[in-house]
């Protein structure tokens, strides 16, 4: 009971997660009557917090490595100016992670939340905060342990990238996972 | 067009290699084409050479300093010594003729000397005339220990002001700022500094390895507060400047931001974000208790500061969809909203007649700093740079500085509040933000 409970609501608040994502185009037109219509949507599914995604392979330290490549799982997800949503991609590679933490949970990580330089100090502070806890909501959506999560937001205090152009400040607003 | 625009290049003997010089006054823009400014010479004193630091250091020119501090406030247009007819250090040796010749409206003399009977100590008796009724208006003897003879300058320079224009002078008012080094390297360092109000002997107050950032003054001057990541989260630090003790006074899960000082500084308003999202607090200095003063989950209300009385904060909230500066009454709870220009307005400061507000403003996806009436509701652009923030009021609330960049670094900037003048403090290395302007000072300057 109490599990159906967990991912029942682990959905509504993904639904909540997701609502404001950039939502692919619609592929599906009318063509002319009597047709049926021919192209599907190609929204990629997703993979829903709660859904089961297979745990990634780990390196010796048990931090877990992305299967393609053999590298550690990035762990950086990037936002749009002034915003706190997550991206399709970063929701898939964050489903990786929480199979990750739900599998391992003596692991626990620190989601520090970024932005780029624009923008009074302190309000930043405030949307870094937003930034982490968007990714810390959906870890716990997916089942990943509150006491597993820690954040902490450094508004615009500490760039990836100390430029002061476009190109900087995509790089700059980020939420990062840094696995203990 | 370009005629409008005379700029005049100060340069400052440069001691960087001794490392006392972090701020540079360099360049002082004065926009033509306003009131005429006033004419004033401020004559080189007589006396000994003034060695106010130790080293191999150019004497202090009590003079420069002055006619420097007059200068920056864009009301005084000072006289170079080289261009005077004269060099009196007595007011018997001042012949008004001379400084009629040369259009001045306003006069200074003075003369120092080491006093003999307190070892350490430097005395400056100045002189201030009227030109047009060739009449002294105001004579003072100042003493201080000779490693403050630039506070006995500043002070001077107050002095001078405060008759001539019927304002309090502010140039003994200190500037508080956050330095960084090595930004987004793995030794980047981040310095919270005092210097004068022309960018001279900054100190570090303290040093971290860790962001520092939001610095604030209490309004006895004695104690500043800030925001330090020291221990890996925000924390709130309130240190005292006489015995550098330093207290964590809010430690709470979340952000610990934001702190500004209540007029009576007993209090501390704060943004804390302790119960999910950041909300307006009050923690009583002196009993500990924690007052919350916002109550908007899912909204950002951050940026505290005090209306004069201390009877309200006004705040920056994005409850509306995007910041914007509110108003609250703290006897009422009743809140208003102060602005409606633009999609961004934020970290909004009060002028000391609490009736006009100055903040960050964004125009055209540029950054700004406003300056509102908040009776008659106007707006002013002050600032034509970009990426401008952290805009603080001199106490005399005659002129503000603000963060901005310049050739990709952050430096310093003033403009006075009628923005008729516009200078700017680059730093000698680094990034310098976040500068906050200092209540009036009681320096160690005696007068007699």
């Amino acid at each position: 009971m109490r599990h159906v409970l967990r991912t029942l609501s682990a959905v509504i608040v993904a639904s909540v997660v997701l609502a404001g994502c950039k939502s692919q185009p619609e592929a599906v037109e009318e063509t002319s009557a009597g047709s049926t219509p021919v192209a599907q949507p190609t929204t990629p599914s997703l993979p829903w917090p709660g859904e089961p995604v297979m745990p990634p392979p780990t390196d010796a330290e048990d931090n877990p490595l992305d299967s393609t490549t053999g590298l550690l799982l990035d762990h950086t997800f990037h936002f749009d100016f002034d915003q706190a949503r997550l991206s399709e991609s970063d929701l898939r590679l964050l489903a990786t992670h929480a199979a990750h933490l739900r599998d391992l949970r003596n692991r626990s990580v620190i989601i520090e939340g970024h932005c780029d330089e624009r923008g009074t100090r302190e309000y930043n502070l405030a949307l870094g905060e937003r930034r982490a806890q968007a990714v810390a909501l959906y870890l716990t959506s997916a089942g990943v342990h509150a006491v597993q999560i820690e954040t902490v937001s450094y508004g615009e205090e500490r760039p990836e990238d100390p430029g002061h152009d476009e190109s900087a400040w995509a790089k700059n607003r980020r939420a990062m996972m840094i696995y203990r | 067009m370009n005629e409008l625009l005379k700029t005049l290049v100060v340069l400052l003997a440069c001691f960087a290699a001794l490392g006392h010089v972090a701020l540079q006054a360099l360049e002082i823009v004065i926009p033509e084409g306003w009131d005429s400014p006033t004419r004033i010479a401020v004559v080189p004193f007589g006396g000994p050479p003034l060695r106010d630091r130790p080293g191999p250091v150019r004497p202090l020119e009590i003079a420069d300093v002055v006619s420097f501090d007059l200068l920056r406030s864009g009301q005084f247009d000072s006289l170079s010594s080289d261009n005077m007819l004269s060099h009196p250090t007595e007011p018997e040796e001042v012949f008004f003729r001379d400084w009629r010749l040369l259009g001045m409206d306003y006069l200074v003399i003075g003369r120092t000397w080491q006093e003999t009977a307190s070892a350490g100590q430097v005395s400056v008796v100045y002189h201030l005339f009227d030109v047009n009724v060739e009449r002294e208006i105001k004579s003072a003897q100042l003493t201080a220990p000779v490693s403050a003879a630039r506070d006995i300058a500043h002070r001077i320079a107050d002095d001078v002001y405060e008759q001539v224009t019927g304002i309090r002078g502010a140039f003994s008012a200190q500037l508080l700022y956050v330095l960084v080094e090595n930004v987004a390297t793995a030794s980047a360092s981040y310095q919270l500094k005092i210097a004068d109000s022309d960018g001279e002997r900054a100190r570090t107050v303290f040093r971290s390895n860790e962001p520092l950032l939001s610095p604030s003054w209490a309004p006895d001057a004695r104690r500043v507060a800030y925001v330090s990541f020291e221990t890996g989260r925000s924390t709130i630090v309130v240190q005292d400047l006489d015995t550098n003790a330093r207290t964590h006074v809010a430690t709470y899960p979340g952000i610990n931001g934001a702190p500004t000082f209540s007029p009576d500084g007993n209090k501390l308003a704060m943004s804390l974000s302790r119960d999910g999202n950041p909300e307006i607090y009050i923690k009583n200095l002196v009993s500990g208790d924690l007052r919350r003063v916002t109550r908007r989950p899912s909204a950002i209300d951050t940026e505290p500061a005090w209306t004069p009385d201390g009877g309200s904060l006004i705040f920056t909230s994005d409850r509306g969809g995007q910041p914007q500066i509110y108003r609250k009454d703290l006897a009422t709870s009743l809140v208003d909203r102060l602005t409606f220009q633009g999609d961004y307005n934020a970290r909004g400061r009060l002028l000391p007649d609490g009736r006009h507000l100055i903040y960050v403003h964004r125009r055209n996806r540029i950054y700004h700093i406003a300056w509102q009436d908040l009776e008659r509701d106007t707006l002013r652009v002050l600032t034509e740079t970009a990426l401008d923030e952290s805009p603080s009021i001199a106490p005399n609330g005659m002129m503000m500085i603000y963060a901005t960049q310049a050739q990709g670094r952050g430096i310093l900037a003033v403009v006075s509040v009628d923005s008729r003048v516009r200078y700017m403090l680059p730093s000698a290395a680094g990034d310098v933000r976040e500068p906050a302007w200092s209540p009036f000072l009681s320096t160690n300057v005696q007068v007699r």
